[in-house]
């Protein structure tokens, strides 16, 4: 088994607020994160795939065609945006490291049909990331 | 699906390998410019790793407000600016190696109450670093 990871990088904008806290309540769990403008970070995202190279290509999957999936599925969806209100699949949830981590692995594992995902790693800052995997037996449960 | 969340602390301290098990040559021999009687420094990093289930109100495994003062009063406190074979207890008898200072800091931050911790990386340079997830289920230690 070979894993390779791909590297990409957005920006993005969010706040923590909890619409059943009261408003002192959001500020004592939520800290700084709830400043109701919101605030960003330059996120980076690792997604590795598993997989056996193709004898005739030397491949596990075409990079290029990774690249593409990436493009598709998180750059286009979440860069430069605001994440509570622009990304539906965030909608009703905090938008924590954890769980756009989530989301981007549900975006992305149906997409990877050559290998399968095996982890995404996203850093909020160079200090502070989360790692999602697959519970391995191929099937991802759905919280 | 399992989630971990990660995050990196630093410190910065001395340590003198030598071991009292050892005569002055093989202590010089094994452990070479390490062995320096007045001992030396590092800037050390540590990732922390926990794993539970993700508050649905909240959106976290752990808020980092309770691991960041967790880790800052069982590791960061007692080991940054300071000599670690003689100011910390465990290391009178074990040789502070990066091995052993990653097991020391997992068996402190193995008592974390909010989440289940994973695994402990220590950074000794940005060149060096070890891992430990403690020891499996069942095992005597």
């Amino acid at each position: 088994m070979v894993y390779l990871t791909r590297k990409i990088e957005f920006s993005a904008s969010h706040l923590y607020h909890n619409p059943a806290f009261s408003a002192e309540e959001n500020r004592r769990v939520f800290g700084k994160c709830n400043n109701p403008h919101g605030h960003g970070h330059n996120y980076v995202l690792e997604v590795t795939v598993a997989g056996e190279p193709n004898p005739a290509t030397g491949m596990v999957l075409d990079l290029k065609e990774l690249k593409e999936i990436l493009q598709r599925e998180v750059t286009d969806r979440m860069d430069h945006r605001f994440l509570n209100y622009e990304v539906p699949e965030l909608s009703g949830q905090i938008p924590t490291c954890e769980n756009i981590a989530a989301v981007i692995w549900r975006l992305l594992e149906p997409k990877i049909t050559q290998g399968s995902l095996h982890r995404v790693r996203l850093y909020e800052t160079p200090d502070l990331f989360v790692d999602c995997y697959g519970d391995g037996n191929g099937a991802v449960a759905l919280q | 699906m399992k989630i971990h969340l990660t995050r990196r602390y630093k410190f910065c301290a001395s340590h003198r390998l030598h071991s009292s098990q050892l005569g002055a040559e093989e202590n010089r021999r094994v452990y070479g410019k390490c062995n320096n009687p007045y001992g030396h420094g590092h800037n050390y990093v540590v990732e922390m790793a926990v794993s539970g289930p993700v508050d649905p109100a909240t959106g976290m495994i752990a808020n980092l407000s309770d691991l960041d003062s967790f880790v800052d009063r069982e590791v960061i406190e007692p080991f940054d600016h300071k000599y670690l074979n003689v100011e910390i207890e465990e290391f009178r008898d074990v040789v502070p190696t990066s091995e052993n200072i990653c097991i020391e800091i997992f068996n402190r931050l193995r008592k974390f109450p909010f989440a289940k911790l994973e695994r402990v990386r220590v950074e000794e340079t940005s060149l060096n670093s070890f891992e430990y997830t403690g020891e499996p289920v069942g095992s005597s230690r």
